[in-house]
């Protein structure tokens, strides 16, 4: 039997790729190990190896090919005296997988060839997949001109126009420079302001935290970038207790104008140690900025606030929506306030209040509860700490219901707090309690039935919502 | 068994250096007035110590209070040959000496250990949490082994602004068995930052020796396997600290990257004010205090080049009233106003 080859996926988020190069022709004989051709990804050059044994038989899709699907049929391998003559040069067309964000260190990087299958059915796509259903229009005047980005362009480009206007600023971290970073978030920072700006640090979150502090203390403005903020538990002592604590320690006397910033929150099938969202840790903490976007417009312009800033700042990103486009303002230089909430969509039946990537599910409960006649109004915190309660409270006293919908664990969380504030301050615009979706309360799992249980899904938004407003 | 085998491949096999070391450091050859200046200050640092001890006695300072007294010597030695407000230092808790080694103000620094709103922090810090950025003195820390890699950042910043100042990051003998003191020993190397990292080897991390918690007690040889070249100092010989000063200064300053330095001192009191000191005998204190004391050897320096008893009196009155002075200060202070609660917890408002 002819062996298909079929363009393969060559890291976790890979949709399609580039036929860059064929290193065999039609006739050649190949062995295991055999390096085929060479594949362009969306972040970088990989080649492809034969598995079995056999002659090329047929080349269907010629080097230089863009936009090659993954799983599609490209060369066709023939054992010894086979004839492949009627086999089809028809590609067969491949299944459209979405593309998930996973980490692309090391610890977590599939083998190439050992084509992890992207799992369409798990939680993190169905969290990716209702952001896509509901994006974020950015805040600016009617009129403004947008331009299409991905939040991690947008993240690049904040940093990149505050490195030209403050030569204090840098940016430090693990494969940020060289690698163009883990996420690619940093892509191109090393060529244009060389390694003296964007420097790699060797694996040792605790260390380069410290420096990292030490140097914004010095008078610097460095934005440390963790690979993920699962990792930044190693540094955690020096951004609370170094970085948060010290111009309150010294009577106002030393400043900590820094930025921590990286992926958080759930990722897609990495397990529990690469899961999990630190929002209320760090929210907990006087001393600190906490801001975690949804979209790209409001992860620009709050990073290049964030950047401005003369305290510390934790700045989340989410990993799942760093591949998500969104429109972003088309200005020369689009800062956001710190500490201010939005209203992401109006409505007057219920609030729904969230952050990061739960605003996605929240905006695409909001369109379902809209087909069953609620009017739901969303409520995107941006900033953690401090909180915007004013806004918060006044559309409470607007729609008298709130569901918070929060991508973590309930206990201490976020939707605690808001809760509180609700029962506090806004008890008499009450008409029913509050309720939260949260993640269940567990470690996240791998299997990817046990992930999808674990995760918000907007149905259970919208059972929320239907409740607090008995219907 | 293990440790004679060791012993044994150690002394067949001198480790062989391999790259170019900062010279051998030589003691230094004050003059008169340079010696006397060392004295006036190790002895500020004492009789300012001496108070503070009393002050918490008498419930005037609070909490923590973690006192300097037998390492006198450490700070001055090195801090004389440093430049304030160019150069930078950092250290942990036991930060009093530091402060008072570059030219701070004792009031402020009194007053801050009684928390009153004259303090250097406001009576927002305390006596482990005190900073001076006018003097580029950056603390004043309490996670034992923080200091040092913030110093690696604050070498780092010296490095990017290209200011030519150095820093010198303090830590002791258990913050040197902290993880991050050998992950920033591993940036400052590989980033050749211009950092001296310096372990004051008290002989005692809180109530552990140095023998029952380090696996290798020579301290000044835990940055070998980061290239970082590594001196043992006399840490109760001002002289003695000073001479290495120069050299290490030198050389760090010329751009050769980190240097380690061990300095083996001892302090008289226990670990902080409520540590009985029950892991070492009164005898073994008494003895270093006879045989060993930095400010009684300095002293019989200044004799030998002619400074007369009575000079030596006059200045001893001369510094017990400015630690008087100091110490009404800090005890007449008002205390901070309530609202001071709320301040400096974020520098801009939003």
């Amino acid at each position: 039997m002819p062996i298909e080859l079929k363009m393969p996926a060559l890291s976790p988020t890979m949709e399609e790729g580039t036929l860059a190069k064929w290193l065999v022709k039609e006739g050649d004989e190949v062995t295991s190990g055999t390096i085929l051709a060479e594949i362009e990804t969306d972040k970088a050059t990989m080649e492809f190896e034969a598995v079995d044994e056999g002659k090329v038989a047929k080349i269907l899709v010629p080097e230089g090919t863009d936009e090659v699907k993954v799983g599609t049929v490209i060369a066709i391998l023939a054992a010894d005296g086979e004839d492949v003559s009627a086999e089809s040069a028809a590609p067969a067309p491949a299944a459209k997988a979405k593309p998930i964000e996973l980490p692309a260190d090391q610890k977590t990087e599939p083998v190439p060839g050992n084509e992890a299958q992207t799992p369409k059915d798990s939680g993190a796509y169905q969290l990716v997949a209702a952001a896509e259903r509901a994006p974020e229009p950015p805040e600016v005047p009617e009129g403004t001109e947008t331009v299409r980005q991905t939040l991690r362009e947008a993240l690049r480009d904040a940093m990149a126009e505050e490195m030209r206007k403050d030569e204090r600023v840098f940016v430090m971290g693990e494969e940020v420079a060289e690698y163009q970073g883990a996420y690619k978030v940093t892509q191109g920072l090393l060529d244009e302001f060389g390694d003296k700006r964007v420097i790699d640090t060797p694996i040792t979150e605790y260390g380069f935290a410290g420096v990292g502090t030490g140097a914004a203390m010095g008078g610097l403005r460095p934005i440390i970038e963790f690979m993920t903020f699962n990792f930044a538990m190693q540094a955690i002592d020096h951004i609370i207790n170094s970085a948060a604590k010290t111009n309150y320690m010294s009577g106002g006397q030393m400043r900590c104008p820094i930025v921590f910033r990286g992926p958080n929150g759930a990722a897609s099938r990495v397990g529990a140690q690469h899961s999990q969202n630190y929002g209320p840790w760090y929210a907990n903490v006087p001393g600190l900025i906490v801001i975690a976007p949804y979209g790209a417009a409001d992860a620009k312009g709050l990073l290049k606030a964030a950047i401005r800033s003369q305290d510390p700042v934790v700045f989340l990103e989410n990993e799942l929506l760093y591949g998500q486009s969104f429109d972003v303002p088309k200005l020369d230089d689009y800062v956001l306030p710190i500490g201010k909430a939005r209203v992401a969509r109006e409505g007057k039946d219920v609030t729904l209040v969230s952050y990061s990537i739960g605003v996605g599910v929240a905006l695409d409960a909001a369109n379902q509860l809209a087909e069953q006649g609620i009017d739901a109004e969303v409520v995107d915190l941006r900033t953690l700490r401090p909180l915007d309660k004013a806004t918060v409270l006044k559309s409470l006293a607007k729609t008298n219901r709130m569901v918070v919908v929060e991508e973590g664990w309930p206990v201490c969380s976020i939707s605690s707090e808001i809760m509180a504030i609700a029962m506090e301050e806004g008890f008499d615009d009450l008409d029913a309690p509050v309720l939260r979706v949260t993640n269940e309360d567990v470690p996240l799992p791998y299997a990817a039935n046990l992930e999808k249980l674990a995760l918000i899904k907007a149905a259970d938004v919208v059972e929320a919502a239907k409740k607090v407003t008995y219907r | 068994m293990a440790k004679a085998a060791t012993k044994r491949a150690s002394a067949a096999a001198p480790p062989t250096p391999n790259r170019e070391r900062p010279p051998e450091p030589k003691r230094y050859e004050a003059t008169k007035e340079e010696l006397l200046e060392f004295y006036r200050q190790m002895l500020l640092i004492r009789r300012f110590e001496e108070r503070a001890g009393q002050l918490y006695g008498l419930g005037l300072i609070g909490g923590f209070c973690h006192l300097y007294i037998g390492q006198e010597a450490v700070a001055v030695g090195l801090q004389s040959a440093m430049k304030p407000g160019h150069d930078s230092v950092i250290t942990g808790y036991r930060d009093h000496g530091h402060m008072l080694a570059y030219g701070i103000d004792p009031k402020v620094i009194m007053a801050e250990l009684t928390g009153r709103e004259a303090g250097i922090s406001r009576g927002k810090g305390g006596s482990m949490h005190m900073f001076s950025t006018e003097h580029k003195f950056y603390g004043g820390h309490g996670i034992v082994g923080a200091q040092v890699s913030l110093g690696t950042g604050l070498a780092f910043g010296h490095k990017y602004s290209g200011d030519g100042g150095i820093c010198l990051a303090y830590f002791g003998d258990g913050a040197a068995n902290q993880g991050q003191v050998y992950e920033s020993f591993n940036m400052a190397q590989l980033w050749n930052l211009p950092i001296i990292f310096v372990i004051e080897n008290n002989q005692y991390a809180m109530g552990t020796s140095v023998n029952r918690a380090s696996a290798e007690d020579q301290l000044y040889k835990r940055g070998e396997s980061f290239r970082i070249p590594g001196i043992q100092v006399d840490g109760m010989d001002v002289l003695a600290v000073r001479g290495a000063a120069e050299t290490v200064v030198d050389w760090v300053r010329s751009g050769k990257g980190p240097v380690l330095m061990e300095l083996k001192t001892y302090r008289y009191r226990g670990h902080s004010m409520s540590d009985p000191a029950k892991y070492r005998s009164r005898e073994e204190v008494q003895a270093v205090r006879e045989k060993s004391d930095p400010i009684e050897a300095a002293k019989r320096d200044l004799e030998k080049l002619g400074v007369s008893e009575d000079e030596l009196k006059q200045l001893d009155k001369e510094i017990r009233a400015i630690v008087a002075e100091s110490a009404d200060f800090a005890e007449q202070s008002p205390e901070p106003e309530p609202s001071e609660l709320y301040t400096d917890v974020l520098v801009e408002t939003y």
